[in-house]
This record gives C-alpha cells, structure tokens and sequence, in this order.
C-alpha cells in the first residue's frame, strides 16, 4: 500500500546548523495495516508524515502510494489518497463555515468544484447519518459554524472529513494530543472504530505507549531517522516499555 | 430629497466596490490593494470604449473583464511567484497607474456629451437611484447563490484555513485566482459605473478608495450582526450609503474637502480596532471590579 524507498532528507543543508533527517529510509506497509509511530522529539515523525503527504518533499528516494510513485505529486493532488488529522484541532476544519459546509468540502475531494449547490437533501441526510455516528449530537446542529465546537468536537469533524471519502492512507499526527482526557478517549475510540468499519490502512505517531502497543497491529519506533523497532502481531503485547525508556531517554 | 437620492445612488455606486473588496478582505483574508487600480482601470476602459461608439452596457462589461484580468495578475504574483499578498497587489496597482494613462491616451477623458447607462434610462434622479439599487441586487444574490456552490464555498474554507483545504485535496491556488479575479471585476465595474455618473474618466479616481471601501465594510458589520451570509452583503451595501451620508453631513457642516481621506481613515481605524477595544474596556471592568 504505502513503500518507502532509499528516502533521505536534510534541513538546513550546507549551514552550520545542518541536520540530516533521514537517511535511506525504508518502509513498507501493508494494505489495512494501522501501524503506530513512535519516537523522540526530532525523531522525524511528522517529517515523514509531511513527506507522505506532500507538504513537504524528500531530497532523494522514492514513495509508492498503491504502486503509485507520487514522490513529486504536489500535496493538494496526493490529499485525493490521503486523509490527514493534525494534532491542532483548528488546523482541520473552516471555522466560520457551517458543519455541513466543512463536511461537503470532504465530500467532494474527487469531484469538481463545479457551480452546483455544496449543501443539497441527499448529501444533507448522509452527513446527519454521519454525525449521528459520532455520538456527539452533532447531527443536529449542522447549520452552526464549526468555531463554535469545542476542540474534541472539532477533532472528531476533521476525522470525519479525513474518512468520508474512504483513503488510501490514514494520516494521524498526535491527534489526540492536544485534547482534554475525555476527549482523547472518545477521539480515539471514534478512530478505533472508524479504522475497523472501513479496513483503512493507518499511520498513527503518539507519544503514549500504552496507546502505541494497544492500537493497530504494528509499531515503529523512529530513532535519528532510522527504524530503531518494528514490531508486528504479538510480539506487542509482550514488550515492556521500561525497555524503551533505557533505549530512548528523549521519548 | 434630491440630495437624499443622489447620495443614496453614489452609495450604491461605490458598495460594488466594497462588495468586491468584501470578497478580498473578508471571504479571502487577502489585503487587496489592486483594488484602487482595477477601479481607474473600469473607468478608463469603459470611457475609452463609450467614446468609440460602443454601448455603455456592454462596456461596463468589457470593464469588469479588464478587472479581472487584473485581479489575475496579482493572484498570478502572489500564488505562483510567492510574493506577499500586500505587495502583490500594490505592484499590480501601480503598474495599472501607467497602464490606465495608455488606455485614455492621457490623464483624464470627458464622457459628457456621451451615451451613459444613466442617460440610457431617462438620466432623471430617480432613474440613477434605479439602476444603481437595479444592479446592486442583481450582484447581491449572484454573490449569495455563488458562495453556496462547490466553487463558492472551496473559496469561503480557503480564506477560512488554507492549510485544511490542501489536505482535502484542493487547489488553493486556483481558488485564491479566481476570487481575486471576481472582486476585482466587481472593482472595475464600479469604476465604470463612477465614470458614467461623473461624466469623467480620471487616472487619479481609484486612489484612497480602498479605505473608503474598508470603510463601508466595517460600518455595515456595525449596524447588521448577522451572521448569514446575505445579511452580512446587505450589510456592505447599507454601509456604503451610510458612509456617504456621513460624508455628505461632515461636509456640509464645514469639513474640507481634503481633509476627508484624513476623516474616513480615522472612521476605518476605530471601526477596526472596535474588538480589541472592547476587550481591553470589559478586562479594565473586570479588574476594577475585582
């Protein structure tokens, strides 16, 4: 589903302050995979979630999205595959555009953005049903501006709008980071459920373990730009984290 | 009466402006500044036009096309060059500055003996007051069916949060183009429609009108808080006629003038800084209650 071939990535290249991200970075991950990222600040967890998404791009190597070499597709292109959740809840959503409005952008990812009306019955009762989903009475306010949401609700809207349209990959960047305990664990539970109903192949960073090991069936720990970890199936449920702290004191 | 209704039509008149401008500042969050030159632009191609023999209508159209084109320009700056919105639009104005002088072959051109879309009516108070609330609300609901299609609404959430709507897989970009484009058309129009009811085309006509409309944006915000989209365009419009009679009451109780761009950028400042004057009044409140 998503290959990553021979990546490697430099900011700052040639000043003092030069840091080389990744070097001949290679990963492979398999259709329907939810695969958890961990690692240390400037690990380069986000760099590459930003580098699969689009936002920014590597100095050499390769990545496949479904076979698809789109290493050099600009982001807004690459977004058709991708659905993405940033750790800012405002980061996800128009604020001064109704629920339904945001909703009918996720819709449209790979229509035209024609002269027909955004808002009409049918989407109207789809998005409801969607909403209705979440749990979060939100099928009934779909004419009020999503800045009017507390951030969880945001949240839950964006992961909503990142699946909508079904894609190829999953992108979570500490979606939950940013949000109260309660809210975490109703976004995760949502992310859980989502993931497994749809079979969506997902890439998850967080910073907390027991998250790590409890979701997906696969983790990979990022260290100086290399895999330092990859575990898979039960091997997870065994590892003691205490391990990794002795491993990575930055974690 | 006569002055209310010939206040009421150069209101009108000038809310196409700030409805355009509305697009930029408001819908976009892009500060527009080709804005003043897309305004002369209107007026010099349409009076240019006029003056060959073509239909005052129809040259108000070619008009808008011209500003349009401009608008291109700018978005072609600002998005595919990478140069700041601001100075984007100023290079573009500026550049129109000799641009317009080319058009009219000279500073200013007289439309007076000319075929005018208000001459075409009857040329009667009440008829101008007509064509300026006709057009008016015939740009109101375009603008307000317009902002609710696809296109429309990718171009609201692209003001709204840029980085979103590339995540979502849409060209920002080409959104950004084609709204620069739609308000500054609008601009153009109503320089068109400034140099028909003036009876004049001037390359000096466009300059402080960006603060003039800013002006008219933030007086309808005051006096219409709604949130739906076609009270916040009535808004616009009604702030338009509003600064007008504001202008027309300071002048006649002795303001010069030249001192009005002075007048109508203090309005703009402090209608501006409302908010953040709230805020610092309700916090020293709160202090003081405390």
């Amino acid at each position: 589903m998503l290959r990553i071939e021979n990546l490697c990535k430099t900011f700052h290249k040639n000043q003092l302050d030069e840091k080389h991200i990744f070097q001949n970075l290679n990963l492979t991950i398999d259709k329907g995979d939810f695969v958890t990222i961990i690692g240390g600040n400037g690990a380069g967890k986000s760099t590459l979630m930003n580098m699969i998404a689009g936002s920014i791009f590597p100095d050499s190597g390769k990545i496949f999205i479904d076979d698809k070499n789109v290493t050099s597709m600009p982001e807004y292109k690459r977004a058709k595959l991708i659905g993405r959740v940033f750790q800012d809840p405002l980061k996800g959503t128009a604020p001064n555009l109704t629920i339904e409005e945001n909703l009918s952008i996720a819709m449209l990812k790979n229509s035209s953005k024609n002269l027909a009306l955004a808002i009409n019955k049918q989407n109207s009762e789809f998005f409801k049903t969607k909403l209705a989903e979440l749990n979060l009475g939100l099928e009934n306010r779909l004419k009020a501006k999503v800045g009017l949401l507390s951030g969880g609700q945001r949240q839950a809207v964006t992961l909503l709008m990142a699946t909508l349209i079904k894609p190829k990959i999953l992108l979570l960047d500490e979606h939950t980071a940013a949000l109260d305990p309660k809210s975490r664990d109703k976004i995760l539970s949502l992310t859980k459920k989502i993931t497994d109903d749809e079979d969506i192949t997902t890439l998850m960073i967080t910073h907390n373990l027991e998250d790590a090991f409890s979701f997906g069936n696969r983790t990979i720990m990022l260290k100086h730009g290399k895999i330092s970890l990859d575990l898979k199936g039960e091997s997870r449920q065994t590892i003691d984290p205490s391990v990794l702290f002795d491993d990575e004191l930055t974690l | 009466m006569n002055i209310l209704i010939s206040t009421c039509s150069q209101g009108l008149i000038y809310a196409i402006l700030a409805l355009g401008l509305f697009i930029t500042f408001r819908i976009l969050n892009f500060a527009d500044m080709t804005a003043e030159g897309s305004l002369t632009l209107g007026g010099s191609v349409c009076a240019v036009l006029i003056i060959g023999g073509m239909n005052p209508i129809l040259s108000i159209l070619a008009a808008g096309l011209a500003g349009s084109l401009a608008g291109m320009v700018t978005g072609f700056f600002h998005t595919k060059l990478k140069i700041q919105a601001i100075l984007s639009g100023i290079l573009t104005m500026i550049a129109l500055y000799s641009i317009n002088i080319r058009i009219m072959g000279k500073a200013n051109l007289s439309l007076l003996s000319k075929k005018t879309i208000f001459k075409l009516v009857g040329d009667t108070q009440i008829s101008n007051f007509l064509v300026g609330l006709g057009i008016c609300a015939v740009l109101l609901l375009i603008m307000d069916l317009f902002f609710k299609t696809r296109l429309g609404v990718s171009i609201r959430a692209t003001g709204d949060n840029e980085q979103m709507m590339r995540a979502q897989g849409v060209n920002t970009d080409s959104k950004k183009i084609l709204a620069l484009m739609i308000s500054n058309f609008m601009c153009a129009v109503s320089g068109a429609l400034i140099a028909q009811s003036q009876g004049y085309s001037d390359v000096n006509m466009g300059t402080g009108t960006i603060v003039i409309a800013l002006a008219s944006v933030v007086i309808g915000e005051a006096l219409i808080r709604k949130s739906s989209f076609i009270y916040q365009l009535i808004a616009v419009v009604v702030g338009s006629i509003c600064y007008r009679f504001i202008i027309f009451l300071v002048l006649n109780l002795g303001m010069s003038p030249s001192d009005l761009k002075l007048f109508t950028a203090v309005v703009a400042a402090i209608l501006l800084s409302l908010p953040t004057i709230k805020k610092i009044v309700t916090r020293s409140v709160k202090n003081a209650k405390n």
